[in-house]
């Protein structure tokens, strides 16, 4: 494999990881905000917060792992998205550092507060919405080169049907994802209302998650068809990722194993996430980065696999006990254990 | 609009650096003064000190989640801001820069794990917890210190048409300025986080509190500072033996030292006529800045007649230095006051606790002032002899907007970060807390 591959394919790995457990963090903050809106509140906060309070901060560097990553292993893609996004960048960031820090605060009394509350849920739903715009970039037509300069080209990206269907497909998926964990979390707490609550939200938010799915197809022919033609090539992925989707919803529709189910979400996404990623191949940033043109120098990406390999051996096991202290402890699960 | 833009850029980075720095400092330091005093607490069996641990703990999960976000924030800055910089740099430096978010990985997981698990395991197994968070915390100040020296002492590649080639980042990483700049950098982070519990201390004893908790707090914090404070200014002394040698423009700015020369003498406060180049009221310290920069009354100091004149620093960083000096030397001669008393048994004075409550915020702006010698000092380069601020940075348009929105974000972080702190150990004394655990000695 050459050095490109494997460089995209460790940040292609640590997006992923990143739209899972931010989705669940997004997606938490908004039926937070939801549940006190309506009422619902106290029965499914205590569920979302016992899970949250101890990874909120692991979540945040799943990105900045990647934005590190890019930069190191494709310096010159870092260039053109840098000179390009300043604005939506600095915004997204603003919105980021808005909802990583009130988090913490929210565990020392902020959380009675429904301003508070309320500019949490939002931020979740803004913030995947930003995020997402970034790949609705790199499809070409909103970067354009002109005269040396690198512009952004704001309008055409407000007016794209592309991107608007992109944005949607964000927004359902961060509450189908989130709503689908929560529902297992409140399973293993053995927490009868709240698995409820939040199962009749993962049923809900289950169509329009594929839906979106289909939007994007549409749109992205009209868009990048280059690209839409790659993406038939690996069609079988898409075909997966659909079977997965309706095995998990199976499962959430007849109360069973909703560990089960949320593995199959996780699945579902993979294969639609990876899909889309191999098909998006070699473009970083259509047409004007690709990733053998833009990769570091040899020795620069072998240092870098050697650190990722490093990195990984004390990263695994560490990952893995927090799991199974928080996540995998029945007891501390349902609140019986500090 | 160019020039403006330029300004910004740079403004907005100091902005969001200088804020950032105030918790990252914290976020290195204070890890290890929580797991010294757990540590103590559990050797000792002495609940006092691992309630100590127990409450900067908490007051810490504050700091770090202000931590985190700026971090992100500057993380993204830099190929926001200074695109050509990451563009040319990033095939260099980006070995640390990863490396970083691994130790920066480990630290994020522990301090999850040590904060939720506190009645959880056995005392030295929770102890165990925080040396994942120490070692994080000072390895990711470790890695991007690398960093910030490459910029000073580029080495590790060959330029060749504007392109770099030959790219060796460990040579890189290991270039001339890291080793002091990390000494110093680590040194005086765990100075400052210890001197600033201790002003916690003294301030409560101060009001009036006398509860032996805040003693305790007082000496373990006092002493931790004064083994800090002694290393911090080794560490600078060596690190002003490093600039005189690889970087003598910088040096020669902060001392005003025009002239090269022999037994040069050290310039200590004083006002620089900018038109004429004269210093007025300065007290001038015969040999002192040979000694200071080579280690021997006769060295030949480079001046700054030595370097082309745009290539100078600004020479206001002078004041900046003179500064931190001085209340470096503040953080050694203050602890030796406080322990003057209590060897010889004697109350410790009100005026001595007060010196000590000063001395946590003056220690924070020795950080600062610290950072701003060293990055000032740079200019006008950003990468020393191989790229310009100048041609580093964006051509997009908005950065004075952006400058405006970052400062408005920081002032409410700031305001909600005090404010949260306050309430926290205001809605938990430690005279309730003390009776919630039982801890009665």
């Amino acid at each position: 494999m050459s050095l490109a591959l494997v460089g995209i394919t460790v940040l292609w790995v640590f997006l992923y990881g990143y739209l899972i457990v931010a989705s669940i963090d997004f997606g938490a903050g908004f039926f937070s905000f939801y549940g006190k809106w309506t009422g619902k509140g106290a029965v499914i906060n205590d569920v979302i917060d016992r899970y949250l309070s101890p990874v909120w901060e692991v979540t945040n560097v799943f990105l900045v792992f990647f934005l590190v990553g890019l930069v190191g292993f494709f310096p010159d893609a870092a260039y053109y998205y840098g000179e390009a996004l300043l604005i939506p960048g600095s915004v997204a960031l603003i919105l980021l550092a808005i909802r990583g820090s009130f988090y913490a605060f929210a565990n020392y009394g902020a959380r009675e507060s429904t301003l508070f509350l309320f500019l949490y849920g939002m931020s979740g739903l803004f913030i995947p919405a930003a995020l997402s715009t970034v790949l609705t970039i790199s499809e070409g037509g909103f970067i354009i080169e002109q005269g040396g300069r690198v512009v952004f080209l704001a309008n055409e990206l407000l007016t794209s049907p592309y991107s608007w269907s992109v944005v949607l497909l964000a927004l359902v998926s961060v509450l189908f994802i989130s709503a689908s964990f929560l529902t297992y979390y409140a399973s293993r707490a053995e927490d009868q209302e709240a698995l409820e609550v939040l199962r009749s939200f993962a049923l809900f938010w289950s169509l329009p998650t594929i839906f979106a799915g289909f939007l994007v197809f549409v749109t992205l022919r009209e868009h990048n068809p280059q690209h839409f033609h790659a993406m038939l090539d690996v069609s079988w992925m898409f075909v997966a990722s659909m079977g997965c989707f309706l095995v998990a919803l199976g499962l959430l529709m007849r109360r069973k194993a909703y560990g089960m189910a949320f593995l199959f979400v996780m699945l579902q996404y993979a294969f639609a996430f990876f899909g889309y990623g191999v098909s998006h191949l070699p473009y970083l940033l259509y047409p004007y980065v690709t990733i053998t043109g833009s990769v570091t120098s040899p020795a620069m990406g072998q240092a870098l696999i050697a650190a990722f390999v490093g990195g990984l051996a004390l990263l695994i096991p560490s990952l893995w006990l927090l799991l199974r202290l928080f996540l995998f402890d029945a007891r501390y699960v349902k609140g019986l254990r500090p | 609009m160019e020039g403006d833009t330029l300004l910004y850029s740079r403004l907005l980075t100091f902005v969001t650096l200088g804020f950032h720095i105030v918790f990252a400092t914290l976020g290195v330091g204070v890890p290890v003064m929580i797991s010294l005093a757990e540590w103590v607490g559990i050797r000792r069996k002495d609940p006092h000190y691992v309630l100590m641990a127990r409450r900067w703990s908490r007051g810490f999960v504050i700091t770090v989640a202000v931590g985190v976000v700026t971090g992100t924030c500057i993380g993204m800055q830099l190929s926001l801001l200074w695109p050509r910089f990451m563009q040319a740099a990033g095939h260099v430096i980006s070995l640390p820069m990863f490396l970083e978010i691994f130790a920066f990985f480990l630290e994020a997981i522990f301090l999850g794990i040590y904060m939720y698990t506190w009645d959880r395991f056995r005392p030295i197994v929770h102890w165990l917890l925080t040396l994942p968070v120490v070692i994080g915390s000072s390895a990711s100040a470790f890695f991007i210190t690398t960093v910030n020296a490459f910029m000073n002492t580029p080495q590790g590649f060959t330029l060749q048409n504007g392109q770099f080639v030959d790219v060796d980042p460990w040579a890189a990483m290991w270039n001339p300025a890291t080793p002091s700049k990390v000494a110093h950098v680590l040194a005086s982070a765990y100075l400052t986080s210890a001197f600033l519990l201790g002003s916690i201390a003294a301030f409560r004893l101060l009001q009036g509190r006398d509860h032996p908790y805040y003693r305790k707090a007082l000496r373990f914090t006092m002493a931790a500072s004064l083994v800090f404070a002694v290393a911090t200014v080794v560490a600078g002394d060596w690190s002003g033996k490093f600039l005189a040698e690889h970087q003598p423009e910088k040096l020669a700015a902060a001392e005003w030292h025009f002239e090269t020369k022999p037994r040069a003498e050290l310039i200590v406060g004083g006002v620089l006529d900018p038109e004429t180049g004269e210093v007025a009221y300065a007290l001038r310290i015969p040999w002192a800045l040979s000694i200071l920069a080579h280690g021997h009354p006769d060295a030949v100091v480079t001046g700054l007649d030595a370097i082309p004149r745009e290539q100078w620093p600004p020479l206001f960083v002078h004041y900046v230095f003179d500064a931190m000096v001085l209340i470096g030397f503040y953080t050694v001669l203050v602890p030796i006051a406080y322990f003057g008393y209590i060897w010889r048994k004697r109350a410790v004075p009100r005026l001595v606790l007060r010196l000590i409550v000063w001395g946590g915020p003056l220690a924070m702006l020795a950080i600062e002032l610290g950072w701003i010698y060293a990055e000032v000092g740079r200019q006008p380069w950003i990468l020393r002899g191989y790229m310009k601020t100048a041609e580093a940075v964006t051509t997009s348009e908005g950065v004075g907007l952006m400058l405006v929105l970052f400062s408005l974000l920081y002032i409410v972080l700031a305001a909600v970060a005090a404010f949260v702190l306050l309430r926290l150990f205001r809605n938990k004394p430690l005279e309730a807390e003390l009776e919630e655990r039982r801890v009665i000695l």
